[in-house]
């Protein structure tokens, strides 16, 4: 249990996707004008995160590893599928934001007006791809991938509200003309990074 | 003197010769003289009080901690050398030796505060002359006015700086904070970070030799044999509560501030004297001073009952975290930054209390960093406007109930 909740203290904080990792930038600078913006990618972030990491990790472990094949008859023991890799997770993300989008499109049309091209754009979202091949790499088991997929959603998350409440406040601001806009939340981005360093070097 | 600024002043205004140097002139004009204006709308909105007189109240709360910065910083030096350090290969010894003071006594107070004061003035001299310029600069370029929010960032620097800092660093770090983490957001009032952490935040990641570790706390050399340097919060991640109980500093010590540390952080009873001159005059939140202690008092119970063999700050008391480090300091003048903390009531109760349970968190849990409270401030610097946003839709929701009922 305690590895759990360690992997996921990790995944949220010390390893944050866009404050640590810097991945995800582009919605990430896109879609943090205004909170409940963010509040809503979050929310989608999360959601394909954690659904996506564990469905490529059984994807992983029974389709593509190396000798993943065995289950169905010891003859496919000998292949290594794991070239398709990136194939399939971009495959199994693409199918579980095209759901996303239906439902908040179905349920939420103010959110997917708001969230615009971003929301389709997900699927191609680094942080995401990021996530399923870091489980790869890391060797997570089912149970851990599914930790992971939901920590690193709500790290992102968290970051990615943090940004939109600034630049809300920083209606208020008096930025210099040339970094107003994409400049300044460039800077802004680094300044949040600072505050994150303060969980970097964290053994768990 | 009001005399010759009126005559100086035609020069200044609109038209004169010297018309892009308005606000330097307005500037000394204001810092002599009580201007015939207050402070209107931005910076302050939700207060009517003016920002001259919030910024010399907290840069006068500041005093004692300044005072015990020289004092501390010389006996320190003083304590290391007889005990066997030797003293610095710097100018400041050939100052001391010049006047005579060259026995560098721990007893001879007058020794000591004139010894921490070659080392503090110096440091302090940079951060005004550099961030200052800086700020004339944007001031002058973007026709706003220079105000008082500089003198207590130029305050709060050097006091959480290491007496053995280098100057060009010191010079570095304020420009950082000035610059990147104040101005290029409009000025005082409109930054996000709080610029004093920002700057030491900016030299703690960029030349971490010089500001952590222990050499570079007592300003003296104490790489000889029988001398320590260590801070004592790093003495107690290393052997935990046994280690401050047989050391040879009490608790009394700590708390008055005659421990190694960054220059004006080691005094809680300084912080103290500050943190109530800022709650009677309504500057300083009392309420996320508050919360903030009840934050750490919480996490340290926790963290005392839980336990630990292998990590020796779990066990260390409550009363002790809050002697030791920058813990006071960070809590009354850094977390109650009025412009970088939770705006809402509400919020400020949050915002505290996060605050004291992470600066905890990371001193104890995160073997990088001795420290924590910096670093909780600057994290929680970043989610004051959400606490914010939520406190507010909270309220509006509330309302709507209650008309709609």
């Amino acid at each position: 249990m305690e590895q759990y909740l360690n992997l996921a203290v990790r995944a949220v904080f010390v390893e944050n996707m866009a404050l640590a990792l810097f991945l995800g930038m582009c919605s990430f600078l896109a879609c943090s004008k205004k909170v409940a913006t963010g509040i809503g990618l979050g929310a989608a972030v999360v959601f394909v995160q954690s659904v996506t990491v564990p469905m490529n990790n059984l994807i992983h472990h029974y389709l593509l590893n190396d000798g993943a094949l065995a289950w169905i008859s010891p003859e496919l023991a000998q292949y290594d599928l794991s070239f398709l890799g990136f194939l399939c997770y971009i495959g199994t993300i693409a199918a579980m934001v095209q759901i996303v989008e239906m439902t908040l499109d179905r349920y939420f049309p103010a959110l997917y007006a708001a969230l615009g091209v971003f929301l389709p754009l997900i699927a191609v979202n680094c942080a995401i791809l990021g996530g399923s091949l870091l489980m790869v790499q890391r060797d997570y088991t089912l149970a851990e991938s599914a930790v992971f997929g939901f920590g690193s959603g709500v790290g992102w998350a968290l970051a990615v509200i943090a940004l939109a409440s600034i630049r809300e406040r920083m209606r208020y601001s008096n930025v210099p003309q040339g970094l107003r806009g994409l400049g300044m939340t460039f800077i802004l981005t680094g300044l949040m990074a600072i505050g994150f360093m303060a969980f970097g070097g964290i053994q768990l | 003197m009001r005399a010759f600024l009126d005559s100086i002043g035609k020069k200044f205004e609109a038209g004169g010769p010297f018309e892009k140097l308005y606000p330097l002139y307005e500037a000394a004009d204001t810092f002599l003289y009580t201007p015939g204006t207050v402070t209107r709308g931005a910076a302050h909105v939700r207060d009517g009080l003016d920002l001259k007189r919030v910024m010399f109240t907290v840069a006068f709360a500041l005093l004692p901690c300044a005072f015990m910065a020289m004092y501390n910083t010389g006996y320190q030096a003083h304590l290391a050398i007889a005990g066997g350090a030797l003293p610095l290969d710097a100018w400041q010894t050939g100052a001391m030796q010049a006047l005579g003071l060259g026995a560098f006594d721990p007893n001879d107070p007058l020794a000591c505060m004139l010894h921490g004061a070659l080392y503090y003035l110096p440091v302090l001299l940079v951060t005004f002359a550099v961030g200052g310029n800086c700020e004339a600069l944007f001031a002058v370029v973007r026709k706003h006015e220079i105000n008082e929010g500089f003198l207590v960032t130029g305050m709060l620097f050097p006091l959480v700086l290491p007496p053995t800092i280098p100057l060009w660093q010191a010079a570095l770090g304020i420009a950082f904070g000035v610059i990147i983490g104040k101005e290029i957001f409009g000025g005082t009032g409109m930054n996000i970070l709080n610029p004093a952490l920002t700057s030491r935040a900016f030299l703690f990641f960029g030349y971490p030799a010089y500001i952590s570790g222990d050499r570079v706390w007592v300003a003296a050399d104490t790489s000889v044999d029988g001398a320590s340097g260590a801070t004592w919060l790093a003495n107690a991640a290393v052997s935990g509560p046994e280690a401050l109980a047989s050391a040879a500093i009490t608790w009394r010590d700590a708390f008055l501030g005659f421990i190694p540390g960054s220059m004006g952080e080691t005094s809680t009873l300084a912080c103290l004297i500050g943190a109530a001159v800022l709650i009677v005059s309504g500057i300083g939140s009392w309420r996320i001073m508050l919360s903030a202690a009840a934050g750490s008092f919480l996490m340290v119970q926790v963290l005392n009952a839980a336990g630990s063999t292998t990590n020796p700050l779990m066990n260390v008391p409550f009363e002790w975290h809050v002697v030791l480090g920058g813990w006071a300091f960070g809590l009354v003048f850094m977390a109650t930054d009025p412009v970088t903390a939770a705006h809402t009531d509400t919020g400020r109760y949050i915002y505290g209390f996060s605050i004291g349970v992470l600066a905890i968190l990371i001193r104890v849990i995160n073997p990088a960093y001795p420290e924590g409270m910096m670093l909780a401030i600057l994290f929680m610097n970043l989610f004051a406007a959400f606490i914010d946003h939520l406190v507010v839709r909270a309220n509006i929701k509330r309302r709507k109930a209650r008309y709609a009922a």
